[in-house]
């Protein structure tokens, strides 16, 4: 009468062989083209010089490396307790949803390129301001997650809480929130990509450290081969943050992996 | 004596009149079936009683006051099962005795005695998606019953099984009953359903529901497991007949 559960076929292992193959082969493709064509590293470095690059200079990297990931959690813990916090507000105050939420359209559609120096300017070059840039770039996602996913929640479900004589918060706290964990997870996904690549930039803009301090020093250098390296460390950090998220999710959404077709 | 009764009630959601002078009630241990035609307004008239929908005008009344006055005096089983798919089995079944205030240990107390009767021992642990379609409706019907509550509103309890399924698990429900006598108001548009199972039955017209006919079911229980009688047969037609000749009115 059970039906059978659904395996994951090798994990998420298996499944990433295909990208890191194609991956691969375009470093591959790069390297041959550098090697051929005699083209000098300081316009194209080899993936071959870039690694050796981040050997050489991983002292320097790894500094640097963390106070961007230090700007990066702290930004997006921040994110995190606000959007978690408004979406309850505004999922109890419908009237003062319809007049907030636009607001936080709008922030979304503030150039970063803009907004960065000026957050800088007026916070300074410490942590702050890149705490606020990343905070602000990775927030809506996660609100608007948040808010559809109580929104979607079952009203059959609703009906039969209310019936049993549950309360508003009783409904938000067993139906409207593990119904609107499935969304917050996809949000949280979008949110990550954007964390660390905030604070880079904020650095960028403005600061005594951190991989956008590098890539800025290495541009003005002009040390491509020191720009990608910085590259590769956040690609990584960002990978990294995301492989986080993905196994807190498949904890959390346990209930998910067991048929439901999803 | 009378539990539950419903006064010239009228309802419109929105533009559309969907209740339209609907009276019935409901006595003490008495099994009632509301049937009528898919969209007459069935779910509707158990939106009311669960306090999801406020009624235009008419009165319900429970146990002879306001049904306001009442409130959450029915165990609501909902059309499609809404067991929570993020709760496992055992914490579906508890969920209506904790939202009345039972903590959870004393919760559980109450549903493991049970859970052999509605074949579920053993599956506390799952998930409701990996349960069939018969295993899921046994854990709503028994979320539902184990509230204690006086009165059970079962929407189309069966509807979504297929055929032999829902055959067996209206027979395994008439024994259930037969011991328990839960006083019930069932909806089906199944004629069948409606006539081996009440005492009574109302028929619906299409929308705006009015009631079309008051029927007594007399026959002897059980009346699932055996050949289907002639008495039977001769209501199931008549049943038939007024909800598709109605149909065929508006
Ligand atoms: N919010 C609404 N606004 C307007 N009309 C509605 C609304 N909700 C339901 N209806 C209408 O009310 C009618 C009755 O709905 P209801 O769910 O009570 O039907 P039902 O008899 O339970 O049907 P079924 O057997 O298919 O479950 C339907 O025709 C539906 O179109
Ligand atoms: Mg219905």
């Amino acid at each position: 009468m059970v039906q059978p559960l659904p395996r994951h076929p090798g994990g998420g292992l298996a499944r990433g062989i295909p990208a890191a193959l194609s991956l691969l082969s375009a470093f591959l493709i790069w390297e041959v083209y550098v090697r051929l064509s005699g083209i000098s590293p300081l316009m194209l470095p080899a993936p071959s010089r870039v690694l050796s690059q981040i050997v050489l200079n991983r002292t320097m990297l790894w500094d640097n490396t963390i106070p961007t990931l230090r700007a990066t959690f702290a930004g997006f813990a921040l994110s995190l307790t606000v959007a978690f916090g408004l979406s309850i507000m505004l999922d109890f105050m419908p009237r003062v949803r319809r007049a907030l939420f636009p607001i936080f359209v709008v922030s979304q559609t503030l150039p970063l390129v803009a907004i960065a120096p000026l957050v800088v300017l007026w916070f300074g070059f410490d942590l702050t301001p890149k705490v606020l840039l990343v905070a602000l770039v990775t927030f809506f996602p996660m609100l608007v997650a948040l808010v559809d996913g109580y929104a979607a929640t079952d009203p059959e479900i609703e009906n039969l809480l209310r019936s049993m004589g549950a309360t508003r918060r009783v409904i938000f706290r067993r139906a409207r929130l593990p119904s609107a964990m499935p969304y917050f997870f996809a949000g949280l996904r979008i949110s990550i990509t954007y964390a660390v690549v905030a604070a880079i930039f904020a650095e960028y803009v403005g600061a005594r450290a951190g991989l956008g301090i590098v890539i800025l020093n290495a541009k003005n250098s002009f040390r491509p081969d020191l720009v990608l390296a910085a590259v590769v460390i956040s690609s990584l950090l960002t990978l990294i943050l995301f492989t986080c998220t993905a196994l807190i999710q498949r904890a959390v959404l346990r209930w998910r992996d067991h048929g439901d077709g999803a | 004596m009378t539990v539950l009764s419903m006064q010239n009630i009228r309802l419109s959601l929105g533009e559309t009149p969907v209740l339209d002078d609907i009276s019935l009630h409901l006595n003490n241990g008495e099994f009632v079936t509301l049937l009528g035609p898919s969209g007459a307004g069935k779910s509707t008239i158990f939106r009311l009683l669960t306090g999801v929908l406020t009624q235009d005008a008419g009165h319900v009344t429970y146990d002879g006051n306001p049904l306001a006055e009442n409130p959450q005096r029915f165990a609501f089983m909902p059309q499609r099962d809404a067991l929570l798919p993020w709760c496992r089995v055992l914490d579906n079944l508890t969920l209506g005795l904790e939202v009345r205030g039972f903590t959870r240990r004393a919760a559980r107390e109450r549903v493991l005695p049970l859970l052999d009767d509605f074949g579920l021992a053993g599956f506390e642990r799952h998930y409701p998606a990996q349960l069939s379609g018969g295993m899921r409706q046994r854990a709503a019907l028994l979320r539902t019953v184990v509230q204690g509550q006086p009165v059970q509103l079962l929407d189309e309890p069966f509807g979504a099984l297929d055929a032999l399924t829902r055959t067996q698990m209206q027979t395994w429900f008439e024994e259930r009953w037969r011991t328990a006598r839960w006083t019930t108001l069932l909806i089906t548009h199944d004629v069948r359903e409606a006539v081996a199972l009440s005492d009574r039955i109302y028929v619906l017209s299409p929308r705006p529901a009015c009631i079309r006919a008051e029927i007594a079911v007399p026959a002897q229980r059980p009346r699932l497991g055996q050949p289907i009688t002639t008495e039977a047969h001769a209501l199931e037609a008549h049943l038939l007949d007024i909800l598709l000749n109605q149909t065929g009115e508006t």
